[in-house]
Order: C-alpha cells, then sequence, then structure tokens
C-alpha cells in the first residue's frame, strides 16, 4: 500500500546576515530528512529544541518551502504554499499548535471558528453546517454551552480541544501536531492524549506526531522518528524503541523518562556530556559525537546513514551498526 | 557609531532626492511647466527659449536628470511677478524668518523643558496641572487664533504693540509668542511624559535607595535618560516651526519666507514655491540629521556598539 | 468581583468626556440639519444691518461687513468644516490600512516602498506639501478633499502593518490561513476586526488635526474658496475688522477650538480605555 505522506531529502536552512565583514552563517534546520508514514498510521516524531522536528512538520505540510527534497501527498507532489492548490488541499491536511490560545481569534465564538473550515472550503450547505459544529463540538467533549464562549472564556485543555475540532472540520486524512500538549498541565495532557487516542482509531487519521516528551510520543504513535541537529538518528516501532533503544541518544532519552510504574527496577541513568548544540555551529561527521559515549574516530570523521539493524528499525550510528573495532574518542560522561 | 551615520546620511540624500522627483513629476503633471511657470501672456520666444532650456522636448528620462542637475546648479527659474531669479527672492527673506523662528524655537525650549522637567518631578502639584492643561490648549488652539486673539488684546484693546508689519523690534514681539508659546505647552507635556517614565525606572529608586541626594539622582541619571526621547521630539519641532511660520507670518503681515510662499501659491507662482519647497526639504533633513547626529552622541548603546562588538 | 460593566455610565465616563460627547453630538446635529438650523441663507445680504453686534434679536451672533448673518455662516460653516474632516479622516485610514496591509503581506520591494514613501510623508510638514500641491494643480474643492485624506496616513499604515506582521507570524491570523483561508479573507475578517480599535483611536487623533489643517489653509484663503464657508474662512474674513467687529472672528475661532478639544478629550480616553499599549 502506497505511503499517505512521502518525504524525501527534506531540507532547510536559514542564512543569517553576520553583519557587514562577519561572514554569512547558514543554520540547517533539517538536513537530508526522509520517511513515509502508511495510511492509518501514525509517525512520533521527537526531539530537543533545536532538532528541527518542528520544521520538518511545517515542510510536510507545505507551510515552508523546502529547500532541497520533496513531499508527496497520495502520490501527489504537494503544491507551493500560498497557492490556491495548496490552499485547496488544507482541506485533507491540518496542523495543530502548541499554543491553543495563539491559534484563536479572541473576537470570535468557538464554533464560529470551528465553522471557519467549513465556509473556507464551500462545504454543504448551512443547516449542515451548523450540524457539522454541534457534532464535533460533542466528539470533543465540549458543550454547545462552549461553543458560544470565547476563547479566554476557555480553560487551555478546552482550547486545544477547540483547535482540534477545528482542524478535523473537514475531515482531513493527515494530522501534523506539533507539541499539542505542551502547554497544558499534566493532568490535562493526559485527557488531551487519550482524545487523540481515541480520534485516531475512530476516524483512522494519519499523523504526525512532534513532541519532546517521550512518554507521550510513546502513547499515540505506531512508530517513532528520533532527530538530532536536523538529522533523523533512529526509526523503530514505538515499543521496540522504547524498549531497547539503539542509538546512543535514543538511549539517553529513553534513560531520561520517567519509569512508567514506580519502584521497578530500571537501567541506570545515561547522563550526556557537555552542553546541547547549537544549531548554527554543528561538529563534524556525527552531529552527536561530542556528547557520546561511544564515540570513536570515524564518527568525527563520517557522517553516518540511516542503516537497518533489524526488521523495522533504523539507526544512523558507525558504533551501532556495526563499524568494527576502533580507538574510542573517550568521551566519558 | 559611524556606521549609523553613515546610514542616515544615505537617507537624508535619499529623502531629498524624493523631494526633488516629487516637485517634477507635480511639474510635469499639472499641465505645460513652460505656460504655467512662464505665465500664459509670456510671448513665443520667451515660452520656446524656456523650452530649449528646460528641455521639455526631450524624453521624461532625460527632462529628469536636467531637470536635477539645474536644481544642483541653482537654477530653480524666475518668478512669475516680477522676473527676478526664485533663489534671489527666497534669499532675501531668509533673514526675516529666521529672525521669528530662532528665537521662538529658544522660547519653546526655555519655557517647555523646565515647565516639563519642573511638572514631573512634583507630580500632581499646581505647576503639574497648569502644564497638562496649558498642553491641551497649545494643541487644540491653532496659531493663527492665538496670534489673531494677542493682536485683539494686546494691539486693539490695549494698543500696547503693533499688530503687523516689520518696522521695529516691538513689531516682532506678539509673532514669537505665538510661535513659541503652542509649541512649549506641548513640548512641556511629552518632557514631562520622558521624565516620569524615567523617574518610574528601577535605576532611579536603587540610586536614591543608595544614599545619592536627590538633586544628584536627577541630574546624573533622570535627566540624560530622558533627553534621549526628548532630542527626537526638538527635531520634530522644526517642522513645525517652518509649518507655523507660514501662518504667522501671515496674520502679521511679517515678511518672510513663509507669506512669500502663501502669495506664491495664490498666485500660482511655481519657481518661488518649487524653491521654497526644496528649502524645507533641505532644512527638515539637515535638522533630523542633527538629531540622529546629537542621538547617537546621547545614546551609549549607539556610542559604544562598536567597542562592544568585539 | 464586581463586574466594571455595570456600573453606571456616568460613574465610568469622566465629566469632562461627557461634556466632550455631548459638544460633538450638537456640532453634528447642526452639520445635519444646517438647512433647518441657519435663518438665513448662507450669502443672504442684510445691508441695512452691517457689523450689528450680537445680541439682536434676529442676528444672535451679529452681522458681518456684508450683513450676513454671522451665526448662519457658522451652522453652514460646521457643516462643511466637519465634511471635509470626515471625508479626509475615512479616506486617510483608508489608504493607510490598506497599504500597511500590503505591506505586511508581500514584505520586500513593496514593503520598502511604503515605508519610504511614509518616512517621505514625514521629512516635509504636511502644510508645506499640502500649499506646493495646490499651486501646481490649482484649487478644487475634490483636490482640497483628496489632499486632506492623505493626511496621517502613514500612522495607520504603520500600525497595520506592525500588527498585521505580528498576527500572521505565529498567531490566529497563521493559523487561519493553515485552514486554506485566501489572504483576503485574512486581512478583512480577521486581523481587520482585531486591530479595528486602535485605528479607530488613531482617527479620532487625526480628525482635529484634519479639522486645525483644514482651517488653517482656508484661513490663509488657500482651502474652500467662496461662496462656500468654512470655520477657518470665516477667521479670515474677521480678520479684516478684528478692531470693529471681534464677533466675527471670535465666534468660528471658539467652534474650532471646543471641537477640536471635545475631539481629542474623547480620543485620549478611548486610547486608555481600549488599548493603553499605545500610551
Amino acid at each position: 500500500m502506497t505511503a499517505l505522506i512521502e518525504a524525501e531529502g527534506l531540507a532547510r536552512v536559514y542564512r543569517s546576515r553576520g553583519g557587514l565583514f562577519a561572514p554569512e552563517r547558514a543554520l540547517r534546520a533539517v538536513d537530508g530528512v526522509s520517511f513515509a508514514i502508511a495510511r492509518g498510521e501514525t509517525l512520533g516524531l521527537v526531539g530537543e529544541s533545536g532538532s528541527g522536528k518542528s520544521t520538518t512538520g511545517r515542510m510536510v505540510l507545505g507551510l515552508e518551502p523546502c529547500d532541497a527534497g520533496a513531499v508527496r501527498f497520495a502520490g501527489a507532489p504537494m503544491p507551493p504554499p500560498g497557492t490556491a492548490g495548496w490552499r485547496s488541499a488544507r482541506a485533507r491536511m491540518q496542523m495543530i499548535f502548541q499554543d491553543p490560545l495563539g491559534a484563536l481569534d479572541r473576537r470570535l465564538p468557538i464554533a464560529a471558528q470551528i465553522r471557519e473550515p467549513l465556509d473556507i472550503h464551500s462545504r454543504h450547505d448551512l443547516p449542515t453546517r451548523e450540524a457539522r459544529v454541534r457534532a464535533l463540538l460533542g466528539d470533543l467533549g465540549l458543550s454547545a454551552e462552549l461553543g458560544r464562549r470565547y476563547p479566554h472564556e476557555l480553560s487551555g485543555g478546552q482550547r486545544q480541544r477547540a483547535v482540534l475540532a477545528r482542524a478535523l472540520a473537514t475531515e482531513p486524512d493527515f494530522l501534523v501536531c506539533d507539541e499539542p500538549v505542551s502547554a497544558l498541565d499534566v493532568s490535562i495532557q493526559a485527557q488531551v492524549v487519550n482524545l487523540l487516542v481515541d480520534l485516531q482509531a475512530k476516524l483512522a487519521l494519519t499523523m504526525l506526531f512532534i513532541s519532546h516528551d517521550l512518554r507521550v510520543v510513546r502513547q499515540v504513535s505506531h512508530r517513532i522518528a528520533v532527530m538530532y541537529l536536523g538529522r533523523i538518528v533512529e526509526v523503530g516501532d514505538a515499543d521496540d524503541l522504547f524498549a531497547a533503544p539503539a542509538h546512543p541518544y535514543t538511549r539517553a532519552l529513553v534513560s531520561a523518562a520517567p519509569a512508567p510504574a514506580p519502584g521497578r527496577r530500571r537501567a541506570p541513568r545515561i547522563v550526556l556530556s557537555s552542553d546541547p548544540p547549537d544549531p548554527s555551529a554543528r561538529p563534524t561527521g556525527c552531529a552527536f559525537h561530542p556528547r557520546c559515549a561511544s564515540a570513536i574516530a570515524r564518527c568525527r570523521a563520517e557522517t553516518p546513514a540511516l542503516a537497518t539493524i533489524a526488521p523495522g528499525r533504523r539507526v544512523a550510528c558507525h558504533v551501532v551498526a556495526g563499524a568494527g573495532t576502533h580507538a574510542p574518542l573517550g568521551n566519558a560522561a | 557609531m559611524l556606521r549609523y551615520l553613515a546610514v542616515r546620511v544615505g537617507r537624508a540624500l535619499v529623502t531629498i532626492a524624493l523631494v526633488v522627483t516629487f516637485a517634477f513629476v507635480v511639474l510635469r503633471l499639472s499641465g505645460d511647466p513652460a505656460l504655467i511657470i512662464m505665465g500664459p501672456e509670456a510671448p513665443p520666444e520667451v515660452i520656446a527659449a524656456f523650452r530649449k532650456a528646460w528641455g521639455l522636448d526631450e524624453p521624461i528620462w532625460r527632462q529628469y536628470i536636467d531637470y536635477f542637475g539645474a536644481i544642483l546648479q541653482g537654477e530653480l527659474g524666475r518668478s512669475m511677478r516680477d522676473g527676478r531669479p526664485a533663489i534671489a527672492l527666497v534669499a532675501e527673506r531668509i533673514p526675516a524668518t529666521l529672525a521669528l523662528t530662532i528665537p521662538a524655537l529658544l522660547l519653546k525650549l526655555g519655557i517647555g523643558l523646565p515647565a516639563g522637567i519642573y511638572a514631573a518631578l512634583h507630580r500632581g502639584s499646581a505647576i503639574d496641572r497648569a502644564v497638562m492643561v496649558a498642553a491641551v490648549a497649545g494643541f487644540t488652539v491653532p496659531s493663527f487664533v492665538l496670534g489673531l486673539v494677542l493682536v485683539l488684546v494686546f494691539a486693539v484693546q490695549l494698543g500696547w504693540l503693533p499688530s503687523g508689519g516689520q518696522e521695529s523690534w516691538r513689531h516682532a514681539i506678539l509673532p514669537i509668542i505665538t510661535l513659541g508659546t503652542g509649541g512649549a505647552a506641548v513640548l512641556a507635556r511629552f518632557t514631562r511624559s520622558a521624565m516620569l517614565e524615567v523617574l518610574g525606572q528601577p535605576y532611579i529608586r536603587t540610586a536614591s535607595a543608595k544614599g545619592i541626594p536627590w538633586r544628584a539622582v536627577v541630574t546624573g541619571h533622570a535627566l540624560p535618560n530622558a533627553a534621549i526621547p526628548t532630542v527626537t521630539i526638538i527635531g520634530f519641532m522644526v517642522g513645525t516651526l517652518i509649518a507655523g511660520a507660514v501662518v504667522v507670518e501671515s496674520v502679521f503681515s511679517w515678511p518672510g519666507v513663509g507669506r512669500l510662499l502663501v502669495v506664491a501659491v495664490a498666485n500660482r507662482d511655481l519657481a518661488v514655491v518649487q524653491c521654497i519647497l526644496l528649502l524645507v526639504a533641505a532644512t527638515m533633513v539637515a535638522s533630523n540629521l542633527t538629531v540622529d547626529f546629537l542621538y547617537g552622541f546621547l545614546d551609549p548603546r549607539l556610542r559604544g556598539a562598536r567597542a562592544g562588538s568585539h | 468581583m464586581v463586574d466594571a460593566s455595570t456600573a453606571p455610565l456616568t460613574r465610568r465616563v469622566p465629566p469632562a468626556v461627557l461634556l466632550a460627547a455631548f459638544w460633538v453630538v450638537v456640532m453634528l446635529s447642526i452639520a445635519l440639519f444646517a438647512d433647518a438650523i441657519a435663518p438665513f441663507g448662507l450669502t443672504r445680504m442684510d445691508l441695512g444691518h452691517r457689523l450689528a453686534p450680537p445680541g439682536a434679536v434676529a442676528h444672535w451672533l451679529g452681522t458681518d461687513e456684508l450683513g450676513r448673518d454671522v451665526w448662519s455662516r457658522l451652522v453652514f460653516s460646521i457643516r462643511i468644516s466637519l465634511l471635509i474632516a470626515f471625508g479626509a479622516t475615512a479616506m486617510s485610514a483608508v489608504v493607510g490600512t490598506a497599504l500597511g496591509f500590503l505591506a505586511a503581506h508581500f514584505r520586500g520591494l513593496t514593503e520598502q516602498a511604503v515605508l519610504t514613501l511614509a518616512d517621505f510623508q514625514a521629512a516635509l510638514p504636511f502644510l508645506i506639501l499640502a500649499l506646493a500641491v495646490l499651486a501646481f494643480f490649482g484649487n478644487s474643492l475634490p483636490l482640497l478633499v483628496c489632499l486632506m485624506g492623505l493626511y496621517g496616513w502613514e500612522r495607520y499604515a504603520r500600525i497595520a502593518r506592525g500588527l498585521a506582521i505580528a498576527a500572521t507570524a505565529q498567531g490566529y491570523a497563521g493559523a487561519v490561513r493553515q485552514l486554506g483561508a485566501t489572504p483576503a479573507r485574512i486581512y478583512l475578517r480577521h486581523i481587520l476586526p482585531n486591530i479595528a480599535s486602535t485605528l479607530i483611536v488613531s482617527m479620532t487623533l487625526v480628525f482635529p488635526e484634519v479639522i486645525l489643517l483644514e482651517s488653517g489653509l482656508s484661513f490663509l484663503g488657500l482651502g474652500v474658496q467662496p461662496p462656500m464657508t468654512s470655520l477657518g474662512n470665516m477667521v479670515g474674513y474677521g480678520r479684516e475688522y478684528i478692531s470693529r467687529a471681534p464677533w466675527i472672528m471670535l465666534a468660528p475661532a471658539l467652534t474650532i477650538i471646543l471641537t477640536t478639544l471635545a475631539v481629542s478629550l474623547i480620543g485620549d480616553w478611548l486610547r486608555d480605555r481600549l488599548d493603553p499599549s499605545l500610551r
């Protein structure tokens, strides 16, 4: 079955003027990212800030132009942003943002904003639109009364559900969620995540779920891709990746995530050495090598490519993918 | 800092070029320049000569360049009324206008600044309230009304001062007062709010809490910081002074550049209008540059920019 | 918790602003019903009662040098001055906002062009620019209104551009764009209503300045031309007779001052209420 979303070699470079005499600096936010998402599947995209995951999400939707690479949706190339073709394609794919209050127009009641995609794409006639809005409110656990209120009168969780309702109005096939729960209280996070899982099952949604929080990603995703400084370093099945992370960075991330059941013995925490990286000054070779405890000489010289180490699991690491024995670089924590 | 100034000078030159372009465009749009500037009664040879001199039969881009060149050489045409070069006419009136605007500017600064500072330091006092009321009056009472009321009171009713003309120094008193006081009130209000904003900053309280006498806090910390936004508004005031001079000179029949402009506009004496337009633009640009220069001096962030970037 | 919006009107609004609003309503009524209010025609002359002082029953504000009733002329002047001021304020708001949106939407060269034009406008005192245009093109009412309609556009343009950019970058406008809305829909249905209050406050601040500008031009004889009359015109005419009949000049002068003051007070109050960030 062909994938719904195919991303091939995506790259996005931000150039900043260094001033009259300083050289131009290039910030490679996304550097050669490729993946495919099958219909009905959720791919989780994990990484720290600066890893390029949000930029990737925007590029997949066509919200940002690709400096290199291409995105295909249902086999057809994504129209360039701002064109009429792109605009009508929005009905089939949507985005959920981190800040629900910022994503809503404070002057309009919630119900009107949920209705807006139907107005924009001229779906159905007016009474049907109203009925659809009511149905959406109900599906997302919002009362009709809440629909009459304004964004600032709702709680954070309610707002995010309103944004979700709006995104689902045109029954899109594909949803990109960019840190949808990061700005919410922990207890509300669980609610919204459960809601997403339910919707995913009910509507057979295809999703790209972006977050820095590994636990949340694990709940929602079928597969997970881990990004570091603009490149994917590991891809695999969600539960497998969690149980047996391969890439040193993934191992550090997983070990840092709180244990699901307190009291159970778990592996000692891996603490990464040195500081988080500066995206505009990438290390040579494998971008992770300055902080990696298992780095060898080859890691500094050569950027590893994603290699399959097990069915459904790919890792970009010289050490894990079996580069043989070489002198370690000695980056012990 | 050098870079900042270079950018500012560049923008000033662009602005002047834009004004010249504006004059050119408006001149061309308003009809046959030869007829307009020379007047419809001028003999055909004169018009033909004018066309040749101004290159009016050449392609438009060529005319533009020639126009620019003519301006740079000071060739701005002759007044319709008496045939004298426009530049000479305008130049001989400049001293009269300066005789009003410079004292008015000093008056504005002399009243406005101290009043504003005092009002800020003694917030809620009678002077503070007076300043706020005066500022509102200064804004809402147009200069021609103020001038006429002053004439009514001082010239007509009391007979102390003359009402028009330029015969003696006493004739200058009412015009200068009219020109200076309106803006003084606005400046006072602005200075007051700049000072209040600075005085509300935490570092002022810290300085005072350290035991520094209040007077030293004000002169050492508050005033220099409040000076920065105030300097920009002074540059702005030059523009209003020029506009004000036009009206005030007409009210008091003062033979300055402003009065000349009004008469020239009424007579559609375009050479003179054009000349004054460029003069005003040059003055505004020069005053803005001066303000920018002062700003660069006063604001240590701009002064020390190069040192900090190493 | 006391809900401020349920407090009685007189406590929410300072008395000065209420008076100002009342004055504005009076002015608007006079302008609208000028024909019915004015006892005499605009140019109707009563040569037997020239330069009559105020207080007479027939001419309660006096007459001018041609025996024309000052009150009648005042009424018509208010209408013309307010008409020009409203027209000009509306025009400059529309032009300025549109240019601001264009600059925000297209960025790049368009934005630079708009900003440079705005700088150019700020480089010269508007009075001088206006006089130059009037000199070159001659005087006519449509030209005058268009000219006044360019006063202050750069303020709206800067506001509209700034707020539109902020809205598109991370906020609601970006979200709606992402829904597939056309730019027109984004600007007109979302951004414009959200910035309307800021723009309206600017309009109340520009309006009195337009009145002052038009009065100044008319006073100089370069604005509204006879037989039409405006407030500035009347002051200009009254100047000749300042020693003999000061009321000719004082009535319109006072009207200018009070109207400008009233609108400024309302504008200041609105600004404090709606948008403290504008201070």
